[in-house]
Order: structure tokens, then C-alpha cells, then sequence
């Protein structure tokens, strides 16, 4: 089994936590830019843009997370494996 | 009472028999399954004698289950009333403001969580004073933190009651003469609801979750489509929300809301919605429902599939103009008009009885699931670190899920006597200023999970700074209609017209404060906390052996060696 001061996970590879922290950015900066949506024209069914447009980043904010899961999720069992080298996850259990 | 020429104006209105028949049985269905609860998932050899099983639902729930858990949890039968009804009565910056809330909440916690997760399962934490307790050593920026979140989610309690109140009185339940006759059924239902969390502890929440997040999904699903349908589209309710906002307010002479911000409130609405996705996973209830995840990733998988709650929400907001339109008028029992009785009464007149009573029962049992959560939170914070730390150190695991529970019934029942015994206002003004609190505990907490540059009293300035100035400065504002003090969560930022939402500045007071003073406590050489925590501890997943298990291995393992 492991000592109490071996990690958890090796070595980071920079690319992964690079390109998730940019998709986070822009799900986080994009709805906060008021100045551009704060405008009633072009209405969707009755919906000014205002309110079609925020509710539209809703599903995006969505997406642009669940990538960012999927990358970062490769790139954490990579991480661990490298740490366990031969040892199954069942046996360090 | 007053003489207003409308239907509704009767202090007593009608029961409506056929809604209330189907209250009560999805209430009694709920409180079935919460007792229920307690046998769910049980680990056979403790069974619930210990904050993991109690407090934490045994630290397991899966994807599906947190995503029902946190989003019962987080989209509270008060935001469901409270949120429409902003939007009924003064529009967009108030109200709609939810939805870019709720955008950008899960980019925060996808970035934060995970961390806070690994480092708590490592070293069995329960709540986040915990982790600070752990992190910088320091008992004071430990009570300041539980103190902080037990008293930002007292008030977020009482308001779960309001959210059930409006329910009740829409119904038909009470009369402006008997008083304690109004409130039973609200005593009623809360003390089958401490009754079930005493028992099942997490658990409750965690099912009856499921069932009020269905409800609540068909209420509003169906509203949506069918109230757009039956009034012609969605042209004619946003043109009659545009007209009603728009319109010069009598008593102040100036617009009655705001249909689409214009460049001076630009500040106002960016800020509300980050200051409040910031605060929001600071909530000890919010943290409970990350801690009780059986992993790592889950509450990560759940930041990419819990918006579909925000789009609920967004289109549930939207219901408020549709009440604009449809002319729904929340009358109170007192007679006066009350918006946050507004959606409660939009489902009431425009459905039949049978639906409105589904709708009106999801938001009361959206009301109970919160409520539970959030007293067994604040119940944690008060066992783990003001009991254990100040009086009982050497308290079992047993010992501490006793005293959990009975904090937890006294937890909800100061939240009732908030209710009953004083203004509904009173409540509101707590929750806001326990919106502005709580955020001060963000340079702690969220730079704990990255860096020990900060030095403990630093932060303990930092938070005392804060809490100062957004207190002061939320009195400071003034109702213009009713002058009383507390009338709403924006301000000038000191020495300029901007408007922000005045929990961010004291944020940003709090960062500068804390960051100033670890310079110059550093530059004094002033002694830091012993950190138990090691860089490993922030990566650590469910299969990592956990801290009291190394060191039952590794007898002289040594802890706290290899952070910086």
C-alpha cells in the first residue's frame, strides 16, 4: 500500500487544464457581458433578446462544462495510473 | 379590512377543497418516504450513529442522486416564489438576474468543488469550518466561519417557511383574525419534517428530492407551454410586462421596474449574478450536498447537467410576466398585495383545481427539502466546531450524531419562531445580509484550496473587514417607498456612482484587507497555524486510502511535512 506521503496522482500535462480553464472563462465571462445583450430586437417567438439569449447560454454553459469533464477526466485517470504504475485499481482498494 | 374593490380583497378567502385534497396527500406520500429514508442505503454495522451516515447520507450518493439532492437543495421553494415575484413587481435586474446566476454558478463549482471534496473525504471534514480548521490551524477563523454560515442559514430557513406560507394562504388556509390557527398547518408540517430528518438524517432530503423535482419539472413544463398557448404567445405577456415596468411608480416618480437594463444598471446585474453564484457554494448546505458524493468527479459530472434546473428556473421567472398579463392580483390575508404570492395564485386561477394542487404542493415540498438540508448543516457546523472544538474534544462519532440531531430540531425551530413571532420582512433582511456574510468566507475557504500564502489572521481581518462594510452598507439603503432601512442589496461602490451588489464590494474589500496584512504579518515573522493538510490530500479520490487509515498503517507517518 501506499506511505503516507506518496501523491495521489502524477506529473500534470499542461494542455488539458489550459484548454478547460479558457471553455470556463468564456462560460463564465460571456453571460456577465450585459452591455451585449441588453437590447430587445431581434425578438424570438415573442421573446425579446435580452431574454432568449441568456436563456440560450444555459444549454452552451452546459456544454462547454461537460467537455471540460471529459478532458479533465482523461487526463486525472492518466494522472493516476501513472502514479499506480502496475497496480490494478481493484487491488488498491 | 381595506375597502379595495377587488374579488379577492375578503381577509377570508375560500378553502379551495379539491388543491388542498391534493396537498395533503402528496405532503403525507412525502413524509412517508422520509421516514422511509432512514432505511435506505443504510451501513449495517453503525446505522445512522455518526455524522457520516446522519450528517452526510454515508458519504455515497451517485450522479443521479445528487444531481436531485443538490437541485432540491439549491433551487429552493423560496426562489421559486421569490424569483416570479421579483419579476411581477420591478422586472429584470431583480429578478431575471437568477438565470446568468445560475450560468455561471457551475463553471465556479466545476473549478472549486473537486478540490474541496478530495481534501475533505482524505481527512473525513464534514463542513468547511472544518477544512479551515484544518488548513491554517486557527481556532478564531474557525468560529468565524461556522458562526458565519450558521447564521447566513437561519434566515434562508425561515424563507423556505415563507415559500410554504404563500402556498397555504393562496389555498385559502388561515384568516387575518385567528392567528394561530393561520400558522398551524405551517407548525404542523414542520414538526413532521424535524420529525423525519431527526430519523433519517440526510437521507429524507435526498428521496424526497426526487419526487419534488418531478413535480416541480411537470408544474412548470405544463405552465409554460400551455399559459403561452392560452394568451396568444409570448408577444402580448412580455409587450404588457414592458408596459407595466415601464410605467412612472406614484410614490417615487420614477419607472416601476426595468424590462431591459439599460447601461447604469449594467454593473448592478453582472454583479448580482456573481457575487451570488460565488456565495451560493459557500452555503454550508450547499457544501453538505458536495461532501455527501461518493467521488471525486461527481459533483463535476453534476456542474455539466445541473443547469437544466437554471432553465426551469428561467422559464418559472418568466411566469411572473405571465401574471402581469393574465392580471393575477396577490392578495394577502391582511388585504394588502403581496408578490410573492404570485405565482402560487397565477397556477391557482388558470388551471384546474387537480393541477394547481400537483404545482402548489411541489413548491411546499420544494420548501422541506432545503429546510432539511440546510438544519442538518448548520447542525453539523455547530457540533463539529463549536461543540467538539470549544467543549467536547474528546466526543465519539456517536456522541456527535446526538448532538447534530438536537441541534438540528432547535435549528428549526428558531426558523419557526422567525417566521411566526416577527415581520416576514424580517427574514427577507437576514437572507440578504446572509448573502452578503457568507461571501466573506470565500478568500478563506477557496484560497485554502490552492495556497497557504494567506496567514490566518489576514483572513480573519479580511472577513471581519468585509462583514463590516456590507453591513453598514446594507442598512444604509433605504426603501424609497416604505424609508425603511435594508431596502435592497445594491449600492455605490464608496467615492463613485457605480452600482454594484454590495456583497461583492465587501468581497473585494475582504481580498485586499486580507492580502495586505499577510505581507505585513509575514514581514513580522508573526507565527502561521499548523497545516494538517498535504499538496496529495487536493487530488485524493475515493479508492486513496484516507488519512486515519495511513496513519493506523504508518504509525509514524508524518503529517503535515511536504506543504508549502
Amino acid at each position: 500500500m501506499s506511505s503516507p506521503d506518496v501523491p495521489t496522482r502524477g506529473p500534470a500535462r499542461s494542455g488539458p487544464y489550459v484548454i478547460t480553464g479558457i471553455l470556463l472563462t468564456i462560460a463564465i465571462v460571456v453571460p456577465l457581458f450585459v452591455p451585449a445583450y441588453s437590447v430587445d430586437e431581434p425578438r424570438w417567438v415573442g421573446m425579446p433578446f435580452f431574454y432568449w439569449y441568456q436563456m440560450m447560454w444555459i444549454p452552451i454553459t452546459s456544454a462547454l462544462v461537460g467537455v471540460s469533464y471529459w478532458l479533465v477526466i482523461k487526463e486525472d485517470r492518466r494522472r493516476r495510473e501513472s502514479v499506480r504504475g502496475l497496480t490494478s485499481p481493484g487491488e488498491e482498494r | 379590512m381595506s375597502g379595495m374593490a377587488l374579488p379577492l380583497a375578503a381577509p377570508d378567502r375560500p378553502v379551495n377543497v379539491v388543491a388542498l385534497t391534493i396537498v395533503i396527500i402528496l405532503f403525507v406520500l412525502v413524509a412517508v418516504l422520509g421516514f422511509v429514508a432512514a432505511r435506505w442505503r443504510r451501513g449495517e454495522e453503525t446505522g445512522l450513529h455518526s455524522l457520516d451516515e446522519w450528517g452526510l447520507g454515508g458519504r455515497g450518493f451517485g450522479t443521479w442522486v445528487t444531481w436531485f439532492l443538490l437541485g432540491g437543495d439549491l433551487y429552493t421553494a423560496y426562489t421559486f416564489v421569490a424569483v416570479p415575484a421579483a419579476m411581477w413587481a420591478t422586472g429584470a435586474v431583480t429578478g431575471f438576474f437568477a438565470v446568468p446566476y445560475t450560468i455561471v454558478l457551475y463553471p465556479i463549482v466545476f473549478l472549486l468543488m473537486s478540490r474541496l471534496w478530495s481534501v475533505s473525504h482524505r481527512h473525513g471534514f464534514v463542513t468547511p469550518a472544518d477544512f479551515i480548521g484544518g488548513r491554517y490551524g486557527s481556532r478564531s477563523l474557525t468560529i468565524a466561519v461556522a458562526i458565519t454560515g450558521i447564521v447566513a442559514t437561519m434566515p434562508y430557513i425561515a424563507l423556505q417557511l415563507v415559500g410554504i406560507k404563500a402556498v397555504l394562504t393562496v389555498l385559502g388556509l388561515g384568516s387575518s383574525e385567528n392567528v394561530l390557527l393561520t400558522d398551524l398547518p405551517l407548525i404542523i408540517a414542520f414538526v413532521v419534517l424535524a420529525a423525519y430528518t431527526y430519523t433519517s438524517g440526510l437521507r429524507a432530503p435526498a428521496l424526497i428530492a426526487v419526487v419534488k423535482d418531478l413535480l416541480i419539472y411537470l408544474a412548470v413544463i405544463v405552465a409554460v407551454i400551455y399559459l403561452p398557448i392560452k394568451f396568444g404567445g409570448w408577444d402580448p405577456i412580455f409587450n404588457s410586462a414592458e408596459a407595466k415596468l415601464g410605467a412612472t411608480n406614484p410614490a417615487t416618480g420614477k419607472p416601476t421596474g426595468v424590462f431591459i437594463p439599460g447601461a447604469a444598471s449594467y454593473s448592478a446585474y453582472w454583479t448580482l449574478a456573481l457575487g451570488s453564484a460565488l456565495a451560493l457554494f459557500m452555503y454550508p448546505h450547499s457544501i453538505t450536498g458536495v461532501l455527501a458524493t461518493k467521488s471525486r468527479n461527481t459533483i463535476r459530472k453534476n456542474a455539466a447537467v445541473l443547469p437544466l434546473y437554471s432553465l426551469m428556473l428561467g422559464l418559472l421567472a418568466l411566469l411572473g410576466y405571465a401574471a402581469i398579463f393574465a392580471g393575477t392580483v396577490p392578495v394577502d390575508l391582511n388585504g394588502a398585495i403581496n408578490p410573492q404570492l404570485v405565482v402560487p395564485q397565477l397556477f391557482l386561477d388558470q388551471f384546474p383545481a387537480w393541477f394547481a394542487g400537483i404545482a402548489l404542493a411541489a413548491i411546499a415540498i420544494g420548501a422541506l427539502v432545503p429546510a432539511a438540508i440546510m438544519s442538518i448543516a448548520a447542525a453539523n457546523l455547530f457540533t463539529r466546531n463549536i461543540y467538539v472544538d470549544l467543549i467536547r474534544p474528546d466526543a465519539t462519532p456517536r456522541q456527535e450524531a446526538h448532538v447534530s440531531k438536537i441541534a438540528s430540531l432547535v435549528v428549526k425551530f428558531g426558523a419557526l419562531v422567525f417566521v411566526i413571532a416577527m415581520d416576514q420582512s424580517a427574514a427577507i433582511n437576514m437572507q440578504l445580509l446572509g448573502g452578503i456574510w457568507i461571501l466573506q468566507t470565500f478568500p478563506a475557504i477557496v484560497a485554502g484550496l490552492y495556497t497557504r500564502w494567506f496567514h490566518r489572521w489576514a483572513l480573519f481581518g479580511g472577513w471581519a473587514a468585509g462583514i463590516t462594510y456590507g453591513t453598514i452598507a446594507a442598512y444604509n439603503v433605504v426603501n424609497p417607498v416604505t424609508k425603511a432601512h435594508f431596502g435592497g442589496s445594491i449600492a455605490a461602490i464608496p467615492g463613485t456612482d457605480t452600482q454594484v451588489y454590495i456583497a461583492v464590494t465587501a468581497f473585494a474589500i475582504n481580498l485586499i484587507v486580507a492580502a495586505g496584512l499577510s505581507l505585513l504579518f509575514h514581514a513580522m515573522k508573526l507565527p502561521d497555524g499548523k497545516d494538517i493538510t498535504r499538496n496529495s490530500d487536493y487530488g485524493a479520490d475515493e479508492n486513496d486510502p484516507k488519512v486515519a487509515q495511513i496513519e493506523r498503517e504508518h504509525p509514524l507517518g508524518e503529517s503535515g511535512a511536504s506543504t508549502f
